[in-house]
């Protein structure tokens, strides 16, 4: 008995606050920031790579008070997006949605470069093998004419170390 | 008449820089020199001849010639003169035109120079630069001719080269004009500055194959060029920049940069040409790299080349419109034919350019460099990648998509950060390796740990006020992780490089009795390629604590507003206190609103004039109020786009903070360009033990 009363009271109190909200709602209309939040995340279906919120044109005006329009009934920031997609297609997001070809787009940069990585690791690593071996050559590597530049700055070095 | 003139010294261009080709490859193989020189001739031709037609197009403008399709398209009567100049790239055809114009002044000034010690490079030389300009001509010629004139024929009006039957002129009363957006200054000027670097990366790569085909492997190319390379480089940056300071005056979005594919495509050439100017150094000095080098340039010829493709082939809105436009497919085609022969030279001469030197450690010079190639190659993918993937799945699926900043932001945020350390870092390894030694002395350490100490030895100093800051930062309740990151990144790697220029300027101060300014001076014109790369550092970290700034911490509100009503933003008041609408002398409908900006403490700091122009063939314009200072910017737009009345108009404030010392970067990053390309009497091989006499190295130099 008592576990359905709190029950109860607590679907009461839940209800309460959401015609509290959806009041609230009707008393204050979806501000411009409300708007252009959504807006700015998606894209001008007819001009090219520009975000809703500061495209000039008539039409984009109309889909920002389409959003506004949504918003005062209630609709979440999802569903606007889901709505846009459905009537548009997915070039309205700024990004492609995870799924099927779309995913191409976001696995090959992270492949390229893991593979860049890959090969600088290699080539590291190959140099880390014959380093034992290369601690003679660096010295005869400054006396090359290839390293004059090192030869200098042997010298900075050595000048700065007697004067500081 | 004159239009057919133009058109006629167009096609003698083109003749005489495919007589040119023929010609040079004719003497290298038949071993007569008389033929490459009179192939070096027709080259040097083309320039006056291009200006000859650039000029008669002008002439064509200024004048106002509506019978020409082109002037039709890009001027009106009520344009300034310098406008109706500057529209010669205010178009397709005339941009074109213009690309080839600036192309044969630079063939042209690299011809000019002696050839005594370098006779084998010539022909090739010649001959890539003037397939280059051959092509852009024959898109002149073939596809976009901007001499076409307007026909009056049977039964309606068509612009043609050359006269239809029965047609008579047909003249138009006035022009289209051009387009509003492109006439701001930044505009005006940021294209010939993307051009010239577009064009001045022919030339390294002209001699890259050069090399490649006469088979020299060493880094004489390279040095030949050098100076090539960054002036080529200094007018990419200038035209990215500019750009980017235009988007922030005129279009109206609070920003700078919004990774448009027509933005990527100038950046594009600029990431491996940045790759490029690092790694030959190292060529340079230590004999390495060179396919790398090889590779790098190559790379950079194309991405200039398809740069120019994605803006002028219209392959952006649609790859459907790729196929549909005339110039598309030609320059498909002349991008694929010129990489892959490339590469192929490249594969065929591969195993002349072996490397002189070896590595020796992870963060030894040489590896952090290549850190640094791996880092901008990276950002190259992502970039790359962002541009063709949506139309590589248009083509999958049917559906275009948008890949917008978050993909960007996200994926290429990190390497941005990484490089602004390695920055810091990648210049200590030069003095590490010196270190090193010393360390080596005392201890059978393995060399990694060599470096590290070494490394570790020379930054504990510059990173006290790398700690401080990310204090200061931590006790002003900055929690943004991201933002903590970069400006400590930012801020060692500033502390970093100062310090190595007071080391340097102390020392030669001290030896030569100089004070620290007049060492810093002097240090600067013995060395300017060094001092003018870390100014650029400098220049580069002020930057991205402007773009940190306003990344991430830039807010904005939008309010309709009635005039006396306000609003309120990151402490800012902005009044609404009246508005006006009148005509500008070219026939501009401007409607301007006067705001009051109050600060945190109520007191007037400054008005504000946000305004949106109206041109006469209904082209809006929307110009920000702007007030601008070292801590931020408070940006107020009218916005035009959702109805202006007299009794209430709707304004967005954004405020962006720190976004200042992205501009004031840019000028530091600049002058360290120009101190690093500024012309130094090339030294003339000496004799090895001539040169060991000369070599007197002043303390901190």
């Amino acid at each position: 008995m008592k576990k359905t009363f709190l029950t109860l009271m607590v679907m009461f109190l839940l209800s309460l606050a959401w015609v509290g909200s959806a009041s609230a709602q009707d008393a204050n209309p979806p501000t411009d920031d409300e708007v252009n939040a959504i807006a700015k995340e998606l894209f001008c279906p007819v001009c090219e790579n520009t975000p809703l919120d500061v495209c000039p044109t008539e039409a984009c005006k109309q889909w920002r008070d389409l959003i506004r329009l949504k918003l005062s009934e209630g609709w979440t920031e999802a569903q606007i997006k889901q709505y846009f997609v459905d009537q548009y297609g997915a070039r309205v997001l700024s990004e492609p949605p995870r799924q099927g070809w779309y995913w191409l787009i976001y696995i090959v940069p992270v492949v390229l470069l893991l593979a860049g990585v890959y090969i600088l690791a290699r080539a590291y690593q190959s140099m880390r093998a014959t380093a034992a071996a290369e601690i003679v050559p660096i010295e005869a590597a400054s006396q090359s004419p290839a390293s004059r530049d090192d030869e200098y700055l042997r010298r900075v070095e050595e000048e700065l170390k007697k004067r500081s | 008449m004159l239009a057919d003139f133009g058109f006629g010294v167009l096609v003698i261009t083109f003749v005489a820089a495919l007589y040119s080709i023929g010609a040079a490859l004719y003497g290298h193989f038949s071993k007569r020199q008389k033929w490459v020189e009179s192939a070096r001739l027709a080259m040097l031709l083309t320039f006056p001849l291009l200006t000859l037609a650039s000029l008669t197009l002008i002439y064509l403008l200024v004048t106002g010639d509506f019978n020409v399709k082109f002037v039709y398209e890009v001027t009106s009567r009520d344009m300034p003169t310098y406008l109706k100049v500057t529209a010669l790239w205010g178009g397709q055809s005339g941009s074109l035109l213009f690309w080839s114009w600036l192309m044969a002044a630079f063939a042209t000034a690299v011809t000019l120079r002696k050839w005594e010690r370098d006779r084998e490079f010539l022909p090739w030389v010649i001959v890539v630069s003037s397939l280059t300009i051959a092509f852009f001509l024959l898109l002149n010629i073939f596809f976009e001719n901007p001499f076409q004139r307007f026909w009056q024929t049977f039964n309606n009006v068509e612009a043609y080269t050359f006269r239809p039957a029965n047609a008579i002129p047909f003249t138009v009363q006035d022009g289209r004009g051009l387009n509003p957006l492109l006439r701001h200054p930044g505009m005006v000027i940021h294209p010939p500055m993307l051009y010239l670097g577009f064009v001045a990366y022919v030339i390294p790569f002209a001699f890259a194959v050069a090399a490649l085909i006469t088979g020299r492997a060493d880094d004489r190319w390279i040095r030949l060029t050098r100076r090539w390379s960054l002036v080529a480089w200094l007018f990419l940056s200038l035209g990215l920049v500019l750009g980017g300071r235009w988007a922030y005056d005129v279009l109206g979005w609070g920003g700078y940069w919004a990774w448009d594919p027509v933005e990527i495509a100038a950046f594009m050439p600029w990431l491996t040409g940045t790759a490029f100017l690092h790694s030959v150094m190292i060529q340079e000095k230590r004999g390495m790299l060179k396919h790398w080098n090889m590779i790098l340039v190559i790379l950079t010829y194309s991405l200039v080349l398809f740069g120019t493709f994605l803006t002028r082939s219209g392959v952006l809105s649609s790859v459907h419109a790729f196929a549909q436009s005339e110039i598309g497919p030609s320059f498909f085609i002349f991008i694929g034919v010129t990489f892959v022969s490339s590469i192929a030279l490249l594969i065929y001469r591969w195993d002349l350019l072996k490397a002189e030197g070896q590595m020796h450690s992870m963060f030894s010079r040489e590896a952090l460099f290549l850190l640094n190639n791996l880092l901008f190659m990276g950002i190259l993918v992502i970039c790359f990648w962002g541009v063709i993937s949506p139309l590589i799945t248009e083509l999958l699926t049917g559906q275009k998509v948008t890949v917008g900043p978050p993909y960007y932001e996200r994926a290429a945020g990190p390497l941005f950060a990484l490089l602004v350390l390695l920055m810091g870092v990648a210049p200590l390894s030069a003095w590490g390796h010196t270190a090193v030694k010393s360390i080596a002395a005392q201890s059978g350490m393995e060399l990694e740990k060599r470096y590290v100490i070494a490394i570790a030895k020379l930054m504990w100093k510059p990173a006290i006020p790398a700690v401080l800051v990310l204090v200061g930062l931590l006790a002003a309740g900055i929690t943004n992780i991201y933002a903590l990151i970069g400006l400590t990144f930012a801020a060692l790697t500033a502390s970093i490089t100062l310090y190595e220029f007071w080391r340097a300027a102390r020392a030669r101060g001290r030896a030569q009795g100089e004070n620290l300014f007049l060492a810093l001076w002097r240090l600067a014109g013995r060395n300017r390629r060094r001092y003018g790369g870390y100014t650029i550092h400098l220049g580069v970290i002020l930057m991205a604590v402007g773009i940190i700034g306003i990344e991430m911490f830039q807010s904005e509100t939008q309010k309709s507003l009635a005039v006396g009503e306000s609003i309120q933003l990151a402490g800012y008041t902005v009044r609404y206190d009246s508005l006006a609408q009148f005509p500008a002398s070219d026939g501009r409908l401007v409607t301007r609103a006067v705001m009051s900006v109050f600060n945190k403490d109520g007191q007037f700091i400054t008005e504000l004039y946000p305004r949106y122009d109206v041109y006469s063939d209904g082209q809006p314009m929307t110009i920000p109020g702007v007030r601008s200072t070292l801590a931020d910017d408070l940006y107020v737009l009218l916005v035009n786009w959702e109805g202006v009345t007299s009794q209430i108009a709707p304004f967005k404030v954004y405020h962006n903070p720190l976004v200042n010392w992205l501009w004031l970067g840019s000028f530091v990053f600049i002058l360290g360009t120009l101190i690093a390309a500024w012309p130094e009497q090339e030294r003339e091989v000496v004799p090895a033990q001539a040169r060991k006499a000369k070599a007197v190295y002043q303390p901190g130099d």
